[in-house]
């Protein structure tokens, strides 16, 4: 059903009818919404979950964590300086083979403070074992959603899921969107069958210690385990297409792609924009498409490479900045792109916020036509005394 | 491996974790010195130092962290800590 409503309520909905038995997640902005709607929904009894009010974002994924080794589905939600503060038990989640679902309302890290929308958080946990996938639009975000659950319980993958989604611009936006009824839910998405969880009839402990001989037999295991998720997604997603009508096999999605001369690579809600951006440039004649990634873990780097394959130069809009080197998403293409001669062109833009507009757009499609890149887009003057 | 797929175990696993690995000198017993007084299992902190049908000891390899207290202690100095290479 088609409705008009806030980012963040059509995911809370949807997370909803993802059935989680245990909600644990501290309100921080720009996610507050979504765990403000789901706490109404269980004191309304609407969803049969327990709504576990924590102190802290610590506290509150380590409730998850306890409640899925003890066979839960759960669910939080968290952006920034709360996921900032979640480091620890994102590590133990996934080394523990958790499939705890989570939405990243992305927002800049501070300092500054800045409530505004980049991508530094979701990013800065890269490395953590978490599968990170990034919605553009409202729709894709609400339906990430139902996606995360059914590749994260597979029991050939058992990892943890990030579905991220642009603090404000996509949270705080009213959109159409087509919601799931719960009896279609259901048909997607099984009830969990954990692989194994916490029994006091039947002891098991999670998380052990492991010395030198065997500690990277387990890195290596997850690492396995990511790397699985690049066939499971696709299957995953386009089930969802063969029920729903909305496919999401594509671990990245082309746009224009197929004469491009220059491709854009973006993630998450500025992809809508460019897609703009690049309508325009095409009726003024130049042959621009756009590469949007999906899944940034795990990194489809193969994906990257064959749709990459017949451009002369990439121009990298990162909304992310790996201090001291480049953009996230560049230093990825660039490692796809390996061996062969297409230039890629980093571009740091949009940190804490800053708006992009289509003639940004169109801008740094000329700056890569001029071979310059590598730089942060748009900085104030002053700084660049 | 000791431990499965999310670094987890039933109880009693631990004698899976054949913490030998971690030893950097290795006690060597030297029988014709012995007088099986049994201070080196008394003092071995890993319980690992069983004996052989005449009495003697015999420490599992596959525990010895490799301390060196039963070397320490053991009156006859019969047991000799040296240098393992892997």
């Amino acid at each position: 059903m088609l409705e008009i409503t806030e980012g963040s309520h059509a995911v809370a909905d949807a997370v909803g009818k993802c059935r989680p038995q245990v909600i644990a997640a501290y309100p921080i902005t720009p996610q507050t919404h979504i765990v403000e709607a789901l706490a109404e929904m269980v004191a309304n009894c609407e969803i049969d979950a327990e709504y576990i009010t924590v102190e802290s974002e610590f506290s509150a994924l380590s409730a998850c964590l306890g409640a899925s080794a003890a066979g839960s589905r759960v669910y939080s939600a968290t952006t920034s300086q709360g996921l900032a503060l979640m480091f620890e038990v994102c590590f133990n989640c996934a080394g523990m083979r958790l499939p705890v679902v989570m939405s990243i309302v992305n927002r800049a890290l501070g300092a500054p403070l800045s409530i505004w929308n980049d991508q530094q958080d979701s990013i800065s946990l890269r490395d953590s074992g978490w599968l990170q996938l990034y919605a553009e639009d409202n729709q894709e975000a609400t339906d990430l959603h139902y996606l995360a659950y059914r590749v994260s319980e597979d029991h050939s993958i058992l990892l943890p899921s990030f579905v991220c989604f642009d603090g404000f611009i996509l949270s705080h936006t009213y959109e159409p969107v087509d919601t799931l009824t719960k009896e279609q839910a259901d048909s997607y998405l099984p009830p969990f069958k954990p692989f194994q969880r916490l029994d006091a009839a039947d002891p098991i402990s999670f998380g052990l210690f492991a010395a030198p001989d065997y500690y990277m037999e387990f890195r290596y295991e997850i690492d396995q385990a990511a790397k699985k998720a690049l066939s499971v997604i696709p299957k995953a997603g386009r089930e969802f297409g063969e029920l729903f009508g909305r496919d999401y096999s594509g671990l990245v999605e082309g746009y224009r792609m197929d004469d491009a001369d220059c491709a854009l690579v973006a993630m998450g809600s500025i992809c809508g924009t460019v897609k703009d951006a690049i309508d325009e440039m095409r009726d003024a004649g130049k042959k621009v498409g756009l590469l949007k990634i999906r899944s940034f873990r795990p990194f489809p780097a193969e994906e990257v490479k064959k749709a990459l394959s017949g451009v002369s130069r990439v121009a990298v809009l990162d909304k992310n900045i790996s201090l001291g080197s480049k953009g996230a998403v560049a230093l990825e293409i660039r490692d796809a792109l390996y061996g062969s001669q297409t230039p890629v062109y980093d571009y740091i833009i949009a940190l804490g916020g800053r708006d992009v507009r289509k003639k940004d757009i169109a801008r740094v499609v000329s700056l890569a036509e001029e071979g310059k890149g590598d730089l942060f887009y748009g900085l104030r003057d002053e700084v660049l005394k | 491996m000791a431990i499965g797929t999310g670094c987890s175990a039933r109880p009693g696993k631990s004698r899976n974790n054949k913490t030998g690995s971690w030893r950097v000198f290795r006690p060597e017993f030297v029988h014709e010195k012995c007088t099986s007084c049994g201070m080196c299992r008394i003092i071995c902190p890993e319980g690992c130092i069983g004996e052989n049908e005449e009495g003697l000891p015999v420490p599992d390899y596959d525990y010895c962290k490799g301390c060196g207290l039963c070397a320490e202690e053991c009156p006859s100095e019969a047991i000799e800590m040296k240098k393992e290479e892997k």
